[in-house]
């Protein structure tokens, strides 16, 4: 984990307040039933981050167990492709389970039995994050929970047996769209009637105060080590950064450690699902204003009389009407530039990266792919463009495969 | 403008019930549930079949701290075209013909917060709300709208829980007023039902650091149920167990059926007998 106090009084490090808040963004909207317990956590999370102890134990773990670090791997031939930028994917999909989600799994799961808690709860979209949690579970011998919505649990098949397999109960939630804010609103129903013994791994950098906080540094493993390992590979930090958003949580793993290095520009690509001119997509800063909806104010779909709209993505981990409030503070403040991809440019991304590389990335990141296929090309090639390639595309392939109208 | 006077009602209507030595009973209806009309229906006749003080719950898509029959109505109003300003105008409707009912509107923040903050309590209290209670507002943010609510005089009603300990319990209260809301289980609304001397215990621990008047709910679904908790506590909260008698009288299309809100109305004068049956203990007297 990162040394987040090493930052200067003027520095974009910093934040959020003691309260919780990223400018406006952020805070604590939650029942009082659960105000306790969130203030609870902020202490043990604040004495955990100065134990070292538990920093001993959290780089064990993601070195053993994880398999960290993660390579920074030079993806020559899609440089040569798109014929700019030098491209650099940071290969989070190589870790164990497949995806970015278990760096912050491993350390929330470490603050939950530091906590005396016995069982866990998560909700999942794509069905990563609840693999991360069921398998810490399963490592750590604790009851797992997962909620998930009846539309992703369709579109998500492996996964939910991978869960089964580790232990863990699925919840089908059919309530709402039956996706991931619904999941989400289905494990904070669990939690606020189960406060005593219950431990809630959010898997995003969103949520009341102290998670978003939390969340992120969990994941800033990311973008620290890109940091040694640019300057390893290149002698110098990159020119930009480049990672897919749904919550947040691997952008911002990505993004944070090099906020104060002014000169990188840093992209967030959100989905446009089939067009940010139709209703159905996902990007809640382009399409979203700010509101308050799962403890914490950031951008959100919504209607005009605030009631949240339906995210649509072709990949249900970005499937959320919302993001994490510290990006929407990066985007009021503009430092973080967030733009968008479309369903179709992330599938043609995503046969592209396969095809090229040899590697299948996932639906989501294949977003962030795409963007960098409409960038890369008008960049100068000593230009150093590192785009986090957040998961594995395995579970992806009926989504693919369906969508490219082939019978499997 | 001239800013609109602060509403009596509501200290007026636990002051009366003072006298009678009882306590409320609180009936929890959602704006638009099962349509816009039958839904005013419901709200009109309330005082009539024995509510003493009405919550009125705001429509919200993402009901978090609500159980299974309180989110079937959310939807079911949303469908209907219920919004913040329907709700609204629900309200201005009822005090045409009654004055004196209080009513508290119940919610989540974000509809208000886009509706914004201080033409919404101007609206509300011209439309004759007498106070608020909102889900997802802890003391922590009472910045957000307890404070402007209590500047602007409309009482924002605290809820405190079984996690509520007496260091919580001075920040709850800090900014609370109108009554204090004790959330009788740590759960969602309509689901289990708590023990009612660990209520009465809970509630004693209260009076010892507030005069406010003490309502309790969640799991509240009888007649004697609402007897049993009026013994100690100032008012009686029942939700979930009205809507479930909305939702057994739709047809299988989802459409009311005619006798929908007399059943209610019915079930609502049963659950009155719960508060004149006994004599509840004052706070502050």
């Amino acid at each position: 984990m990162a040394d987040h106090n090493i930052a200067g009084s003027n520095s974009l490090r910093n934040a959020p307040t003691e309260e919780g808040h990223f400018g406006i963004f952020g805070g604590r909207f939650v029942a009082e039933t659960l105000m306790p317990l969130i203030l609870e956590l902020e202490q043990a999370y604040n004495n955990a981050k100065n134990d070292p102890a538990f920093q001993t134990e959290f780089a064990y773990l993601l070195d053993k167990y994880v398999g960290r670090p993660s390579t920074l791997y030079y993806a020559e031939r899609l440089t040569e492709h798109l014929g700019g930028a030098k491209i650099y994917f940071k290969r989070e999909e190589l870790n164990h389970t497949g995806a970015h989600k278990i760096n912050n799994c491993i350390g929330q799961i470490l603050l939950a039995r530091r906590m005396g808690k016995k069982r866990i709860i998560a909700e999942t979209g794509a069905g990563q994050h609840g693999v991360a949690t069921a398998t810490v579970c399963a490592r750590f011998g604790l009851k797992c929970v997962v909620y998930m919505g009846a539309k992703d649990i369709e579109r998500q098949k492996p996964n939910v047996f991978r869960m089964k397999l580790l232990g863990a109960d699925v919840v089908p939630v059919t309530a709402g769209s039956a996706s991931l804010k619904d999941a989400m609103n289905e494990a904070m129903r669990d939690w606020v009637a189960n406060v005593h013994d219950t431990f809630y791994i959010i898997g995003t950098a969103a949520g009341p105060h102290p998670y978003p906080e939390m969340v992120r540094d969990f994941q800033c493993v990311i973008g620290d080590e890109i940091r040694t390992q640019i300057m390893d590979a290149e002698g110098r930090l990159p020119d930009s950064l480049v990672a897919c958003i749904g919550g947040g949580s691997n952008a911002i793993g990505t993004f944070h450690p090099f906020l104060d290095e002014e000169q990188i520009d840093i992209y967030a690509v959100e989905a446009a699902g089939k067009g940010l001119d139709t209703q159905e997509h996902a990007a809640s800063i382009a399409g979203g204003k700010p509101g308050v909806l799962h403890g914490n104010r950031t951008y959100l779909l919504m209607d005009d009389d605030g009631q949240i709209n339906e995210a649509h993505s072709i990949s249900a981990g970005l499937d959320y009407p919302g993001l994490g409030p510290e990006h929407a503070w990066l985007h009021s403040i503009g430092r973080v530039n967030y733009v968008s991809a479309t369903d179709q440019e992330a599938l043609d991304a995503f046969q592209l990266c396969t095809k090229l590389e040899g590697i299948i990335p996932a639906l989501e990141c294949a977003h962030a792919l795409a963007y960098i296929s409409k960038i890369a090309g008008t960049k100068p090639k000593d230009h150093l463009m590192v785009m986090t390639l957040s998961g594995r595309g395995d579970k992806d392939i009926f989504t693919v495969a369906d969508a490219l109208g082939t019978d499997l | 403008m001239t800013a609109p006077i602060k509403s009596q009602r509501l200290a007026a209507r636990f002051s009366a019930l003072k006298e009678q030595q009882r306590a409320a009973l609180v009936t929890f209806v959602t704006a638009g549930d099962p349509d816009p009309d039958n839904s005013q229906r419901i709200l009109d006749g309330l005082p009539a079949a024995g509510a003493d003080i009405i919550e009125l719950g705001m429509p919200f898509s993402d009901p978090m701290a609500d159980g299974p029959a309180i989110q079937a109505a959310s939807l079911r109003a949303l469908q209907g075209g219920m919004t913040l300003r329907r709700t609204l105008d629900m309200v201005r409707q009822f005090r045409k013909k009654d004055t004196e009912t209080p009513i508290i509107l119940m919610g989540y923040y974000n509809p208000i917060y886009i509706y914004g903050v201080e033409v919404f309590l101007k609206d509300a209290l011209a439309a004759g709300a007498d106070g608020l209670i909102i889900v997802d507002l802890p003391p922590e943010e009472d910045p957000e709208l307890a404070i402007p609510a209590l500047s602007a005089g409309m009482d924002f009603i605290h809820l405190a829980t079984p996690t509520s300990d007496d260091k919580r319990l001075e920040d709850i209260l800090r900014h609370a007023s109108g009554f204090l809301y004790y959330v009788s289980i740590a759960g969602i609304t309509g689901t289990q039902s708590a023990q009612t001397a660990d209520v009465e215990q809970a509630l004693s621990r209260i009076r010892r650091q507030t005069n406010l008047p003490l309502a309790v709910g969640f799991g509240i679904k009888t007649p004697a149920d609402v007897a049993s908790f009026a013994h100690f506590s100032d008012a009686v909260v029942v939700g979930s167990a009205l809507i479930n008698v909305i939702t057994e009288n739709l047809d299988s299309q989802g459409n009311p059926r005619p006798c929908l809100v007399e059943k209610l109305h019915e079930f609502v004068a049963q659950l009155a007998t719960g508060v004149h049956k006994s004599s509840s203990v004052t706070s502050s007297g």
